[in-house]
């Protein structure tokens, strides 16, 4: 479904390249991850993909045809993106509820009288919550509010950057239920990015590792259930991962492991 | 607990003339420790951490019968005591910490500043060093680099890590961190732990922690409150969060994901009404 070939991103013709010829392809219907340290170039891809960014090396093809660095309308109908800071992606001075409405208006698509109290109900949040501004939500709701607004064009295609990393464990199971029965339904496909190996073991059957802007490993799933993953830096991280809340986290301990 | 940092009783806070009720009688004292926060999304936690440092927008209503750091009481402090106490003596990151940098002027600059602004006497060279020092120590790559970079151009976790640095360099007594490491990849994750605990423990610090991580809380803070619906309904040693009482607490527990046997279905809680009338406890 989605297709990337060479990806290479840099900012400013003189700085050095941020993402160095990545490539991977994520079959329809199904959950491909993308993880690795933090700065690695993550997000940075899925904003190419995303069209944010025009100024990318490389080709990017939804299903089976290359998409133009400039994407058409009907390309936004497809792919839809949840932004890893809900903040800044979301609209200040605009209400919760119109900034739901818009991407259907954008689309020339009808406005269904129960569309935003219906999606807001799906992500957990009470629909009287429509009335207010973004900065009279909690972090949580706003990253909710983030989903809902993903979610409303019903679109084939999620780009999901950190979709749970501000909510409560709980509220994170109904929205990882939530996707995988919208999986389930209706065939989405999800492109994931987490630093929850676990979030990314719940709901992937591939993974790609990244490291300084290039994928050093891609793996089925159960390679990292079961631990096996070869390149030394995806054993770095998946052991950390793996020993996570059960080793100590104090400076003696971590000193002498490391 | 000796002489508490801060003490917090019957903390009352709501929104649009009484319409939201955001913090419903929250009670606790920080000490020399490392006290967790967690709770479910919109029980108010953020809430209470800005309400400490005064933070909160002129809708916002605070009452309580008791908010104290040290002698002050937080509450009828001039803004100009605020502003001595703001940074300096407690340190606050906000949630959204790339939202709390001033967009226009480059990271290293805005951490500068603020070493500045405590320590007037250090000429801008050595301010800049610090700087590097500290971006080195929080793990990010090319320090020279991103102290140069705007707040747009650094990624989510360099955002967090920026304002962690931007916090630790003023070396306020009490530190408030409101989900400081939530876009840190595991292994810099305990990079940047184990030199906040450092400091803690050097200097004698009082921090909250607030986190939706429990593994994190379990293994690194010393005590932690459960928050439900503006309200703390659980207080537990932190090596004790296994064993938590409290249903809502116990369903947290219990979906949490796990990489090497994911469930088909997560478990999700059902919420039960009482849990929002059980009176609050104090810690
Ligand atoms: N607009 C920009 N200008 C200059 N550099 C940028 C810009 N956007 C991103 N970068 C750089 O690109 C690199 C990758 O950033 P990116 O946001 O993709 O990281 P990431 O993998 O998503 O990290 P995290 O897990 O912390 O969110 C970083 O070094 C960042 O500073
Ligand atoms: N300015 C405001 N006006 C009205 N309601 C508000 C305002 N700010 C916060 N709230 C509400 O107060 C409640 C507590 O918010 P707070 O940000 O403290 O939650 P939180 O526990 O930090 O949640 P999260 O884990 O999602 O960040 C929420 O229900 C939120 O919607
Ligand atoms: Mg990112
Ligand atoms: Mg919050």
């Amino acid at each position: 479904m989605i297709d990337v070939e060479n990806l290479t991103i840099r900012f400013g013709p003189r700085s050095p390249l941020v993402v160095k010829g990545v490539s991977f392809s994520v079959e329809r219907g199904k959950s491909f991850g993308l993880v690795g340290e933090s700065g690695c170039g993550k997000s940075t891809v899925l904003r190419a993909i995303s069209g944010l960014n025009r100024n990318y090396g490389g080709r990017i093809s939804l299903d089976g045809k290359p998409l133009e660095p400039e994407r058409s309308k009907a390309f936004f109908r497809d792919v839809q993106m949840v932004f890893q800071d809900p903040y800044g992606s979301l609209h200040p001075r605009k209400t919760v509820r119109s900034q739901l409405i818009e991407p259907l208006r954008n689309q020339n698509l009808p406005i269904k009288e129960n569309a935003v109290a219906d999606v807001l109900k799906a992500v957990g949040l009470d629909p009287s919550l429509g009335y207010r501004f973004p900065h009279q939500l909690s972090g949580g709701q706003r990253q909710r509010v983030a989903i809902a607004r993903a979610l409303i064009l019903d679109p084939p295609v999620l780009l999901l950057d950190e979709p749970t990393s501000a909510l409560d464990v709980s509220v994170q199971a109904e929205i990882l239920n939530l996707l995988a029965d919208l999986q389930k339904e209706r065939g989405l496909t999800y492109l994931l990015v987490s630093h929850d190996m676990a979030v990314i073991a719940h709901l992937c059957s591939r993974v790609a590792i990244m490291n300084g802007g290039e994928i050093v490993e891609e793996t089925g799933i159960d390679q990292i259930r079961s631990g096996h993953v070869q390149h030394p830096y995806s054993q770095r991280l998946l052991s950390a991962s793996r020993a996570y809340g059960k080793q100590e986290m104090r400076p003696a301990e971590i000193m002498s492991s490391a | 607990m000796t002489e508490p940092l801060i003490d917090v009783r019957n903390m009352e806070i709501s929104f649009a003339h009484g319409f939201v009720k955001a913090v419903r009688g929250v009670s606790f004292q920080l000490g020399r420790e490392k006290l967790g926060i967690v709770g479910e999304s919109g029980s108010g936690k953020s809430t209470v951490g800005r309400a400490i440092m005064r933070l909160l927008p002129p809708t916002a209503k605070v009452t309580a019968d008791r908010m104290t750091f040290h002698d002050t009481d937080l509450l009828a402090a001039s803004e100009k005591r605020m502003m001595e106490i703001r940074g300096k003596q407690i340190g606050l990151i906000l949630q959204d910490p790339k939202y709390s940098l001033n967009p226009v002027m480059r990271v290293g600059e805005q951490i500068a500043e603020t070493y500045r602004l405590h320590y007037p006497k250090v000429g801008r060279k050595a301010a800049e060093t610090k700087v590097l020092e500290m971006l080195e120590a929080v793990k990010i790559r090319d320090p020279q680099r991103v102290f140069r970079l705007y707040p747009h151009e650094v990624s989510g976790g360099m955002g967090q890590r920026i304002m962690i640095a931007m916090m630790l360099i003023a070396e306020p007594e009490v530190l408030i961190a409101d989900e400081p490491t939530s876009a840190l990849d595991v292994t810099v994750r305990l990079d940047v732990l184990a030199l906040l605990d450092e400091l803690v423990s050097r200097r004698n610090l009082g921090l909250i922690f607030i986190s939706h991580d429990l593994n994190l809380i379990r293994k690194f803070c010393d005590r932690v409150l459960i928050m439900y619906a503006g309200r703390v309904v659980e207080v537990l040693k932190a090596s004790e969060l296994d064993n938590a009482q409290h249903p809502y607490t116990q369903g947290l527990l219990a979906s949490l994901p796990s990489i090497e046997n994911p469930p088909a279905r997560l478990p999700v809680l059902t919420r039960d009404p009482s849990w929002l009338t059980q009176p609050t406890i104090g810690a």
